[in-house]
């Protein structure tokens, strides 16, 4: 069980490394939005497999609201960096 | 009485709502809501100077689950500056935004700056602070988009970027401490906190995140494109307000959680990058062509100053040496963000009555605009730390402490940069008082703008004489760092 938690819980390590760096590297925006999409995909699953207490016990509540709120931020933030992206686009046309 | 501090972040959150639906009042919206926090920050702080520390759990949940917000001297100061300088660029943006079409899109969008800025001082909960930090950003980039042309928005979107990479390293360091602490409270997390790896792991992560949403040298690159083409009144907040209290937040995970995990060489680390900052800052501000530059790098080298006084502290033993520093901190802190704020609202002003802010072609400001001027060269003062503004006396404390302490790198470095801060500041006014090339008729201010004469007065006189109850409170009801 506890073998679960580290798997999980390491892969969600994995993806916000690497999203970390996709976000850091000179590419396009649209490329850089998603990979902090990733990472942050990382950290809600280290979130949740932080509150897995085994399969006779219920999840710690606490990290799946975190999560919740985090997703909230997470898809705002893409949004408006969308939308500054499209008016970037607008502005190099004219 | 004490709910008082939920207000702050309140009432600016629902006016900023109020504001989305009724844009024909949006000027009269935010100025009473900018009144209405200076009177709320007033009251906060004689209630924190009377009664003490003052905290609340939200929603009636006990602490650890419900949203817990918390308030000691070192909070309500800092929200009372918030206020005032909140105030003071609200009203100048009444006229700054005048027949422009950006006018309905600042207001809503400044509120929320402005509940963002309080909910990050009064939050005592990890999770609170992080979605703090995420509204802070989120509005602070979409107000930088509101100034004009492709820069702005180039500067918005790596400023996005950016916030969100510091925002996600901030939520990694938050799981650690879950996963470790099974608690979020900062008051509870104080008492447990032990000095074993993924404490560190989480410093370190907590510490970089936001060096990089307050731009310490080397992680300053992306402030003075976006400080530079942001509207004026928001470059204003964001360079005294928004800046600032990321460095608050930092100061209180170091002395108020991570107290026994710091040793002194992670305190000089910071310390050297401070003084990186004043140097370099400095220097790039010589060298800028453009006033609102010139500004931003001066935050720069004005936060390595913070830094500066960060590193002394977080290593001083308890008594009245340490109080005195971190009193001069608090009092630098102020007087930086009531000068930087003139600054920028009186470079907002240049450019508006000339049409350009660049340095070099700024003959004939003297005579044009008298007033805005004025409010220039007493923000410079503050800046370079002349008496009898809060920054004399607060460096002065400084140099005096480091001394103490056998770091006499210190007083070299503040020695150097104010005398650098003297040359970029002499060199604008220069520029500004040489008759001008152009024969152009004369722009005269008939209806000036007080709010930068306003907040530079604040800077060199009332925080230079008057800051003696500063101490007084933080000495009464410091709170647990001191």
């Amino acid at each position: 069980m506890l073998s679960a938690t580290l798997i999980y819980g390491l892969s969600g390590l994995g993806l916000f490394v690497v999203g970390l760096y996709g976000a850091l590297r000179p590419e396009s925006l649209l490329a850089r939005v998603l990979a902090v999409n990733v990472s942050s995909a990382g950290v809600f699953l280290m979130l949740v497999a932080l509150a897995y207490r085994g399969n006779d016990q219920l999840p710690d509540p606490l990290p799946h609201a975190l999560v919740l709120t985090g997703l909230v931020v997470a898809i705002s933030a893409t949004a408006l960096a969308l939308v500054l992206e499209r008016r970037l686009r607008e502005w190099g046309d004219d | 009485m004490t709910s008082l501090l939920i207000l702050p972040v309140a009432l600016p959150l629902l006016m900023s709502l109020l504001a989305l639906i009724w844009p024909a009042r949006v000027n009269q919206i935010g100025v009473a809501t900018g009144l209405l926090i200076v009177l709320i920050g007033s009251a906060i702080v004689a209630l924190v100077a009377g009664n003490g520390v003052q905290s609340q759990v939200l929603g009636g949940w006990q602490a650890g689950l419900g949203i817990a917000l918390y308030a000691d001297g070192l909070t309500a100061v800092m929200l009372l500056m918030s206020a005032l300088i909140g105030l003071a660029a609200s009203t100048f943006a009444c006229r700054y935004f005048a027949g422009k079409p950006t006018l309905v899109q600042f207001w809503p969008l400044w509120l929320l700056l402005q509940a963002a800025i309080s909910a990050l001082l009064l939050s005592a909960d990890l999770f609170n602070l992080y979605v703090a930090l995420e509204l802070l950003g989120l509005s602070a980039v979409a107000l930088t988009a509101l100034g004009s042309g492709r820069a702005a928005l180039k500067a918005a979107v790596d400023y996005l970027l950016l916030g969100l990479v510091g925002s996600l390293v901030f939520l990694a360091a938050v799981v650690l401490i879950y996963a470790r602490y099974g608690t979020l409270d900062m008051l509870l997390l104080g008492a447990m906190l032990q000095a074993e790896p993924i404490t560190w792991v989480a410093l370190a992560l907590f510490t970089t995140s936001l060096m990089l949403k307050c731009a310490l040298f080397p992680l300053h690159f992306w402030l003075p494109a976006v400080h530079a083409n942001a509207p004026a009144p928001v470059s204003a907040a964001l360079s005294a307000l928004v800046v600032k209290v990321v460095f608050y937040l930092l100061l209180r995970l170091w002395v108020d959680l991570f107290a026994p995990v710091i040793t002194p060489a992670l305190a000089s680390v910071l310390g050297v990058l401070g003084a990186a900052a004043i140097l370099w800052g400095s220097f790039c501000a010589i060298r800028a062509e453009r006033l609102k530059l010139l500004a931003a790098y001066s935050t720069i080298a004005q936060l390595g100053y913070l830094f500066l006084f960060f590193s002394l502290l977080v290593v001083m033993p308890e008594g009245a040496q340490r109080q005195l520093l971190y009193g001069a901190l608090l009092l630098f802190a102020l007087t930086h963000g009531f000068a930087k704020s003139a600054l920028f609202l009186a470079a907002g002003e240049v450019q508006q009555r000339l049409g350009h802010d660049r340095i070099a072609e700024l003959g004939g400001f003297a005579r044009a605009l008298p007033t805005t001027l004025f409010a220039t060269a007493l923000a410079g003062i503050a800046l370079i730390g002349l008496p009898p503004s809060g920054s004399f006396l607060a460096k002065w404390q400084l140099m005096a402490q480091a001394l103490s302490l056998g770091h006499w790198y210190v007083v070299l470095v503040v020695a150097l940069g104010s005398l650098l801060a003297c040359i970029y500041l002499f060199r604008l006014l220069g520029c500004a008082f040489s008759p001008g090339l152009d024969k152009a008729p004369p722009v005269v201010e008939r209806r000036a703008q007080l709010s930068p004469v306003m907040m530079a007065l604040i800077a060199t006189i009332v925080l230079g004489l008057g800051s003696h109850p500063l101490w007084q409170l933080l000495a009464d009801v410091g709170g647990g760092g001191v």
